[in-house]
């Protein structure tokens, strides 16, 4: 059982990825363990505190809840992937900028879930973004500057020319 | 470098990694032919092991090695407590790594599995058959004292393990008074829930014989202290590394049987081993917070003046004393129980408690949001027994500017304060009289508004260690900084600290920048590996800006000190005529000539012309040990409304306004509020652990602990007033616990005070919708007013 290994084919953060893996591995591992992308956190066993988030086809998703192999043919996008060409992702900028971080165990998962929400949502106010954290938990900043982090994260990204996921996914289009 | 530097909203240096996702946590280092660990762990509270059976393993391809409690027992010495308070009885009982014969709570460890993968590991921990017998368990520490309860611990009869007293004579102040205020609280246990989970990385080098341990410790030189007595090896030979951590809160303090586990088969197999927590097992192994009972009697006069508070707490530990576990109920809460007021009696009297659950210990306040609940929970009481604002009864006995030093009745002697400012800006920053008509109006039309106050002091920066040996404390309490100054004039700091989230690798660049005039990117601070640093007692009870600052202030001001001397040589003046400013150094009144500190340093090194009696090079150490604690305090406000119909509590407003002296970088510190404001918050509201009549946590999960979301909380508003500490070089105090001591009683009070006309006068945390609405529904059959 241990040793069936499975192949599967992804693009991580814009470039592809040909490997195998244990059915039962999760992409979180996947990541973190075969591909050495450690920014991406596990915080939990019952997919309750968001450390894990990545962006999965532009969606974010909790990779602990995703077997790698699903992840098969798609487009995954870890904080790793955020910055391109050397400048950071105006979340990354932002939360730096507000202190939106701390311990910074939470902030990958943090950051991937700004990133979709401020494109998804780029006008959310401060409800709704509060409302969109709930998958997220931080137990370090009281998500006060969270909170603030992606309202400036919406100005610089209004600011910008370009959305910045899309920037960061490898100037693709939707 | 401009004087900016200090105080100045300076990003973060460690952001830098972050925001990148390339942060250095434990559970990231993967070495060549590493091996994984799991933890065998009893599903019992408590029970005798029968016999471990672990032939089904065999068949499992990929299984290294297994250990039980009775392998290891004598190979490994017993986990201790590293605090034992002074004529307290205390009994230090066996902590074995793996329990050999006796499990005492669910988790307990009774075996070591290491396989050669994450996969193989998770079947191999399935297939192992325990055969347990077991035996009546006790997770109350109120029953654990009854006659007949089940024992613990054959050395702790009615499984005490501790009795402590402090304070002064009460029963005067109690016979002249007016009113006696009596109430029991319940501080209910907490989980401190890093989001990083525990996480232990050995490797051995059989050539040298040095085993290194990368470690979520807030305390690798504690860590380091500790494991050397328990593995039996020399401490010289031990490296215990914390690089990047996520999160502590008093968690990552206590050196816990897992590190030393993996310490142990690391250098057993001579092969590199990892452990990993997950979350579920950090509900069960990982030291939990409070859980006191306090009884709890107040005495004061009609006209609102207090005249004694005494108490006594019962304390569960759980079932084994964790590091600084008994520490935490006597100290930190006992000596402080008269709060930030002028209180001429007061005494306390402590149990700590085992019983069939986690072993407790510090979290964030540790013993002091439990002495603060106590006080300010009082005074609201008191004040509603006298008919008076609880504000007004808080102005009346706030110890005054002008008492400062001030002793309090246990002898501690707070340093500095203005109280009744942070109070006095807390009311206009509301415009408390208005919210009080609001809340009249509100009352008319059958809506519970509440308003509730916390002005609290905090005994932090620990601390003296003449102290900390008076109170039993098995270390010292001092902190040890090393500047390096580089030929080219580029700095690398060591600091003994160990932060882990707190920021201090910004905050101490920048008292390094301000000491000596270089800029902020040329200074590395370097935390957190016991081969780098010489000695350090590492980042707990808000004291790494308080001492750890202090000794970098100390080590930089002598590095400045013998520059200057090679600076007067350069310049051909005399020492006592060379002034030193943003990085220069100038004959006296003469800004044309001058060197830098940069120009400096390179002749340091170079050596080739150095006065007689100096030694080449430029660096210094300083290891300073402050002479008193710090005292940080403030005013905390809550605003609240009760859904009388759900029970739901909503915090409309927070005001948190505090003073820990001179503020080095506020966006940290107000970062550092907002943290520990929510971790009360959550405490008030949301967070608690329940066990049920066997034992077994019923909260393990973040299904069943609801840990504070940002859905639940206001914008947070924070204030500061400033009063340095006299007697440490920056005059800081220390911000990381305040919000947490501060929070818990406001929220508590301002639901209180909501729901003053319905007669209701106190509620068991946390206050949950069902609590409340009960507590409603009750009041009104009662015939209270709706
Ligand atoms: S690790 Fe995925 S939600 Fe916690
Ligand atoms: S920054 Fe530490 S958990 Fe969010």
């Amino acid at each position: 059982m241990a040793d069936e290994r499975v192949a599967l084919q992804l693009v991580i953060n814009g470039r592809l990825v040909r490997g195998d893996v244990e059915p039962r591995t999760l992409l979180a591992y996947y990541l973190r363990d075969e591909l050495g992308l450690t920014g991406t956190h596990v915080g939990c066993d019952t997919s309750q505190c968001g450390a894990c988030t990545v962006l999965l086809d532009g969606l974010a998703v909790k990779s602990c809840t995703v077997l790698a192999v699903q992840a098969d043919g798609c487009r995954v996008t870890t904080v790793e992937g955020l910055a391109s060409g050397g400048h950071l992702h105006p979340v990354q900028r932002a939360f730096q900028e507000e202190h939106g971080l701390q311990c910074g165990f939470c902030t990958p998962g943090a950051m991937m879930l700004a990133a979709w929400l401020v494109e998804q949502e780029p006008h959310a106010d401060e409800r709704a973004i509060r409302e969109a954290l709930d998958g997220l938990i931080c137990r370090c900043t009281g998500y006060e500057n969270i909170v603030r982090a992606i309202q400036r994260a919406q100005a610089l990204s209004e600011a910008s020319e370009e959305p910045g996921l899309q920037r960061a996914e490898g100037g693709r289009g939707r | 470098m401009s004087q900016a530097v200090l105080g100045a909203r300076v990003q973060r240096k460690e952001d830098a990694r972050l925001v990148r996702g390339r942060g250095r946590y434990t559970d990231d280092i993967r070495l060549p032919g590493m091996l994984y660990a799991g933890v065998v762990r009893s599903p019992y509270a408590h029970a005798r092991i029968r016999a471990i059976d672990t032939r089904a393993l065999e068949k499992l391809d990929g299984v290294v090695r297994v250990y039980t409690g009775q392998d290891l027992k004598g190979r490994l010495g017993s986990i201790p407590t590293a605090w034992i308070p002074p004529d307290s009885d205390l009994k230090t009982v066996e902590h074995p790594a793996l329990a050999y014969d006796k499990v005492r709570y669910v988790g307990d460890g009774v075996a070591l599995v290491v396989a050669t993968s994450r996969g193989v590991l998770e079947d191999a921990l399935e297939a192992i058959r325990v055969d347990y017998e077991p035996l009546p368990a006790v997770y109350d520490q109120l029953a654990a004292m009854k006659q007949g309860a089940p024992q613990l611990h054959q050395d702790a009869p009615q499984n005490v393990a501790l009795h402590w007293r402090a304070g002064t004579d009460t029963e005067d102040a109690f016979r002249r008074a007016d009113v006696v205020v009596r109430r029991t609280f319940r501080q209910q246990r907490l989980i401190p829930n890093p989001m990083e989970p525990r996480c232990a990385v050995a490797q051995y080098d059989e050539a040298t014989g040095e085993l290194t341990v990368w470690a979520t410790t807030q305390n690798p030189h504690i860590h380091r202290f500790l494991m050397a007595n328990i593995l039996g090896m020399p401490e010289h030979k031990l490296r215990v590394v914390a690089q990047d951590v996520g999160g502590g809160f008093g968690s990552k303090i206590a050196c816990y049987p897992d590190e030393v586990l993996v310490g142990y088969a690391a250098r057993d197999l001579r092969a590199p081993v990892k452990w990993t927590e997950t979350r579920s097992e950090h509900f069960l192994v990982t030291t939990h917070g409070r859980d006191h009972v306090d009884e709890v009697e107040l005495a004061g006069t009609k006209d609102g003046r207090i005249l004694a508070v005494r108490v006594r707490a019962y304390a569960n530990l759980g079932a084994y004393l964790s590091t600084a576990g008994p520490g935490v109920p006597t100290i930190l809460f006992g000596l402080i129980v008269n709060g930030a007021y002028d209180i001429e009696a007061a005494s306390s009297e402590v149990y700590g408690i085992f019983t069939n659950t986690t072993p407790v210990d510090a979290y964030r306040g540790a013993g002091r949001p439990e002495a603060t609940y106590l006080i300010e929970r009082m005074i609201d009481s008191y004040a509603r027994e006298i008919g008076m604002d609880p504000v007004e009864v808080r102005r009346r006995n706030l110890v005054k500017k002008d008492q400062f030093p001030y002793t309090n009745p246990f002898g501690l002697t707070y340093d500095s304060g203005d109280y009744h400012q942070t109070l006095d800006l807390a009311l206009k920053t509301l415009d408390y009289d208005a919210l009080r008509q609001e809340q009249a109006a509100l009352r008319q039309q059958g809506k519970y508004l509440g308003i509730g106050f916390s002005t609290y002091v905090e005994m932090c920066g620990l601390g003296p260690s003449q102290v900390a040996g008076a109170v039993g404390f098995q270390g010292g309490l001092w902190e040890s900084a090393l500047v390096r100054v580089h030929p080219t004039g580029k700095v690398t700091v060591f600091t003994g600290a160990s932060p882990h989230g707190q920021g201090e690798e910004t905050t101490f660049a920048q008292i390094v920048a301000d000491r000596l005039g270089v800029p902020l990117d040329d200074i590395e601070v370097v935390h957190g590996d016991t081969d780098r640093i010489s000695m350090g007692w590492g980042t707990y009870g808000s004291r790494t800006t308080a001492v750890g600052g202090g000794a970098l202030a100390l080590a930089a001001d002598r590095v400045v000190a013998k520059a200057k001397r090679l600076a007067a040589h350069m310049l051909e003046v005399p020492e006592a005529a060379v002034e030193f400013e943003q990085g220069r150094f100038y004959p006296e009144g003469d800004r044309r000539r001058g060197v830098s500190l940069q120009e400096v340093t390179l002749q340091a090194y170079l050596a080739w012309n150095l006065p007689s009696d100096l030694e080449p090079g430029l660096e210094a150490s300083a290891f300073y040990d402050p002479t008193n604690f710090t005292y940080p305090f403030g005013t905390h406000v809550a605003v609240v409304s009760v859904d009388a119909e759900t029970g739901e509590v909503r915090l409309l407003r927070y005001l948190a306004v505090d003073d820990c002296g001179p503020v080095i970088n506020p966006m940290i510190v107000e970062g550092q509020v907002h943290g520990g404001v929510v971790q009360g918050i959550g405490q008030a509201l949301f967070e608690g652990a329940r066990y049920d009549q066997d034992g077994q946590l019923l909260t393990a999960s973040f299904l069943d602990y609801a840990m504070p979301k940002a859905r639940s909380l206001p914008r947070l508003e924070t204030l500061h007033t400033v009063t340095p500490s006299p007697h440490n070089p920056l005059g800081v105090k220390g911000v990381g616990e305040t919000g947490t001591i501060a929070s818990t009683p406001a929220v508590v009070n301002a639901v209180m005070d909501a729901l003053s006309p319905l007669g209701i006068t106190d509620l068991p945390m946390p206050l949950s919708p069902p609590v409340v609405w009960e507590a409603i529904q009750a009041a009104r059959q009662s015939g209270g007013v709706s």
